[in-house]
């Protein structure tokens, strides 16, 4: 490892090198905070050529390596390996192109999310919102296909990617893009968790803003109700750029923290928003409200101005920090289930929560049936920690059950692997595999992510060698 | 071909594969004719034995079909619930859900929904050793493991046959409108369209056309008051623009313009009405050079129907001029689809050049289909 931090620096410069123990530790954690590891060297490259350079290192030395944008992502996608290379790539931060004629950025993987929509505002704007938009990075948007509140109208950050320029881990670099023809090696790349290679340039599609936004709160006694309220909306041909429930517990946690004016007494809240030409959005608007009432909503808030608007969306989004003032600590789930089942798979979840004596609560994109359960519970507690873990996974197996994922945006890393199982059977996997090992046959791009276990990729025939990953004992043939 | 199979079940499916030295899936066999000339292969597998729509989600808007299911049927069976699958390719009679993502190909639609791979929720295949694989679900928002659907959708077939699939789907609008508008300056023309495409007034399809020296602009919309608002737009353009309201026969009329032989479904295939343009190039360009390719097309005695809004052209030509047309357009991805077979032989019709892309591609389809039994021979980079 010495040495190959020798040569990094040889390549960025020592003073973008990592080697001091304290300082590599602040790399360990990626958002998802329970999972650590002190990587074995962070690099900081300061230029697509510099990780290619770091890459061809790292594949010359076999060393395996990680690669880390903002480190905001929630599935320890980006949790570093001891024995391992860290590739931070917060420096490739800049726009380098923006042709509005033709609605595409290109921009280096380090930008964040927001300042891809500041740099062709204010006609345009680019879709994909994570809730972590002011600091996650569009490199982490691609290798986790980053979704947020707007995906039912404008889907997800694969369908926004345009081209890559990607480094391949043998140091290779290869132009991927959707219109050439040939296979579509940009769509499997993105949402590939960083284990195809690193993007170093990225093209992408931005739409024109809506001309209307028109946003409403509305309250419900319970889920079930609100529940009717979505698929009322969706089934009358209605599509809003964002459907968004909260539980009560939720409310009353988001409340506290930012006094936004939702109701406490309510045992749901729906916040709905509509956007496109200014006719169509207020018909359809009026449409809403009356779908919405007519499934028992009450005291609709609707945003007279955009400070009210942004006052709506702050309770949603402070939603899982704000979760802090009531429970000490919480895991997130991220299930998918078909919407239709919501109710049952509510009620299944409350089940669940009961029997282990926790709490629940529920924040989701209702539109697309993406839940967000917060199992909280206390650490200080003996066998409470292990029993919400215990609780998050029956979550996850209830949502599979309904016909649903385990995840809907936060992606598999190491937190949901174990998980993989319940959705795609030991022939799924190893076609999986066969796609990893055209791009990465040596193992060395992101190792122990997305699959549920170690494994490694069938040789050309030749002399039996011992694999890398197989002499440090990360991983064993199979 | 040496034997024709019409498996009943993708286990039978999955078993004819794996004992074929070389197979070659069939839907409705409407574009047999696209890439390399191939050799034929030792089987032939029709996916007309595997066509049963297995789920409609009316609720949850998402369906799971069969590869051989028609477009047609399965578009039917949706529109009695007032849904649509948003893919609407030209189909020369027996098009099929298998083949239409297996060469990706796409109509008017794809402006406001995407291209088929955005469409596709979740894959079941057949690989070359008879393993049955899937990726992705039922749900519309799902990133669990690799998605190979994307990998699958415009594959040819090459690394192994699509057995089902689970798509999107949306609301099918009961009426439309369009705002036409006709001019005979492709700079007008491209300008409109790129004016259009800024605007927000989220048309359902986006296209162009140029046809004799005269070219048209159509913007769909669900009735209200945006069409009326594009005719304006285009009016400022200084193009003769109207609004249509029965307007299938123009959408119609674009579908058919993608495609060298013309005909309706249930009918005889017959050549388009300009008979000498009997080859067809799709050409991927950025939206601003819009007016280029109009040009080139000109040149070289050609008509052009595109996407304005995604950049996406098919110029219809004599086959003789088909090189010189990709030689003016050289810097854009131009893929040669219906064309005679003396043509496709005689150049690449993909236009795929030799590099990390391409050689990563071989990569994939060794690790798939190492012994090239997939529909060899046919695809990028002769896979």
């Amino acid at each position: 490892m010495r040495t190959l931090a020798r040569a990094l620096a040889g390549i960025c410069g020592a003073q973008h090198v990592v080697t001091h123990p304290h300082a590599r530790a602040t790399y360990a954690s990626d958002a998802l905070a329970h999972y650590a590891e002190t990587p074995g060297v962070v690099v900081l490259p300061g230029s697509a050529e510099e990780v290619r350079r770091v890459v061809a290192a790292c594949h010359r030395a076999q060393v395996p390596w990680v690669a880390r944008g903002a480190g905001s992502g929630l599935s320890g996608g980006a949790l570093p390996l001891a024995e391992g290379v860290l590739i931070a790539l917060q420096r490739l931060r800049r726009i380098l192109s923006v042709r509005l004629e033709d609605q595409r950025v290109v921009v280096e993987p380090g930008v964040t999310n927001l300042a891809v929509s500041h740099a062709v505002a204010p006609t345009h704007f680019y879709p994909p919102d994570p809730s972590s938009q002011v600091v996650c990075t569009v490199g982490g948007n691609v290798a986790e296909n980053a979704g947020g509140a707007h995906c039912f109208k404008y889907g997800f950050t694969t369908n926004y990617v345009t081209a890559l320029e990607v480094v391949l881990s043998d140091g290779s670099v290869a132009q991927l893009r959707r219109e050439d023809p040939g296979y579509d090696l940009l769509g499997a790349f993105v949402g590939s968790e960083g284990t195809l290679g690193i993007a170093t340039q990225i093209e992408l599609r931005v739409v024109p803003v809506p001309e209307r936004v028109r946003t409403l709160v509305i309250f419900f006694a319970d889920t079930s109700a609100a529940g009717e309220a979505v698929s009322a909306i969706v089934s009358a041909g209605i599509v809003p750029g964002a459907i968004e429930m909260m539980d009560r517990l939720s409310i009353a946690a988001a409340e506290g923290a930012v006094h936004a004016g939702y109701r406490l007494d309510a045992g749901a809240a729906l916040i709905v928003e509509l956007d496109g030409p200014r006719d169509e959005c207020d018909e359809r608007f009026a449409q809403v409200r009356a779908l919405c009432e007519a499934a028992g909503g009450r005291d609709a808030w609707i945003a007279a101005d955009e400070s009210e608007r942004a006052l709506i969306w702050k309770a949603r989004k402070a939603a899982f920090a704000a979760m802090g003032r009531i429970s000490p600590a919480y895991f997130v789930q991220d299930g998918v289930i078909p919407r239709t089942r919501l109710p049952e798979v509510l009620r299944r979840i409350d089940a669940l929560a009961s029997a282990h004596e926790l709490r629940v609560a529920n924040v989701f994109h209702a539109g697309d049936g993406n839940l967000h359960p917060l199992v909280c519970y206390d650490p200080a507690v003996a066998g409470e920690p292990e029993r919400a873990e215990r609780l998050a996974s029956e979550i996850l197996v209830a949502c599979v059950d309904a016909g649903g994922s385990i995840t809907g945006e936060h992606g598999v890393g190491v937190d949901k692997k174990r998980s993989m199982g319940l959705m795609f059977d030991e022939t799924d996997l190893e076609a999986f595999q066969r796609l990893r090992c055209a791009f990465d046959p040596d193992g060395l791009a992101n190792p122990g992510k997305v699959m549920p276990s170690p494994r490694l990729c069938g040789e050309v025939p030749g002399p039996y060698r011992a694999h890398p990953l197989e002499r440090a004992g990360i991983a064993e043939r199979m | 071909v040496s034997a024709v199979a019409t498996p009943r079940t993708p286990r039978e499916a999955a078993e004819l594969i794996a004992g074929s030295a070389s197979v070659r899936p069939r839907g409705g066999g409407t574009k047999l004719g696209w890439g390399i000339p191939a050799p034929a292969p030792e089987l032939e597998l029709r996916t007309s034995g595997l066509a049963r729509i297995l789920a409609h989600e009316s609720g949850d808007f998402t369906a799971v079909l069969e590869a051989g299911v028609p477009l047609a049927e399965a578009q039917a069976a949706f529109a009695r619930a007032g849904q649509m699958l948003a893919l609407d390719p030209p189909d020369l009679g027996g098009a099929t859900i298998g083949g239409v993502l297996a060469t990706a190909d796409a109509g008017p639609l794809a402006h406001r929904f995407g291209t088929p791979r955005e469409l596709v929720l979740g894959i079941t295949v057949a690989l070359a050793d008879g393993a049955i694989a899937k990726s992705g679900g039922t749900v519309i928002k799902n990133v669990a493991g690799y998605d190979l659907g994307k990998l699958f959708t415009g594959a040819f077939g090459t690394l192994g046959t699509i057995l089902a699939v689970c798509v999107r789907l949306h609301p099918r609008p009961q009426h439309t409108a369009t705002a036409r508008g006709r001019t005979e300056d492709p700079d007008a023309l491209a300008s409109a369209a790129r004016t259009l495409a800024a605007a927000p007034l989220e048309p359902l399809a986006l296209d162009v056309a140029w046809r004799a020296g005269g070219g048209e602009l159509l913007a769909r919309f669900v009735p209200g008051a945006a069409a009326g608002r594009a005719v304006a737009l285009l009016r400022e353009h200084g193009l003769q623009a109207e609004a249509v309201e029965d307007d299938d026969a123009l959408w119609e009329r674009q579908r058919a313009g993608q495609r060298a032989v013309w005909a309706r479904p249930g009918t005889e295939q017959t050549a388009r009405p300009d008979a000498q343009a009997a080859a067809i190039v799709r050409v991927a360009a950025p939206a601003s050079r819009l007016a280029d390719v109009i040009r080139a097309a000109c040149t070289h005695g050609g008509s052009l129907t595109g996407r304005a809004g995604m950049g996406i052209s098919y110029v219809a030509l004599a086959p003789a001029a088909v090189p010189a047309l990709r030689t003016q357009l050289g810097a854009h991805a131009c893929v040669v689809l219906d064309a005679p077979e003396e043509l496709r032989a005689s150049l690449d019709p993909w236009g795929m050049e030799e590099g990390p892309a391409l050689e990563l591609m071989r990569r994939v389809k060794a690790r798939f289909d190492p012994a090239g039994a997939c529909s060899p021979g046919r695809f990028v980079g002769a896979i």
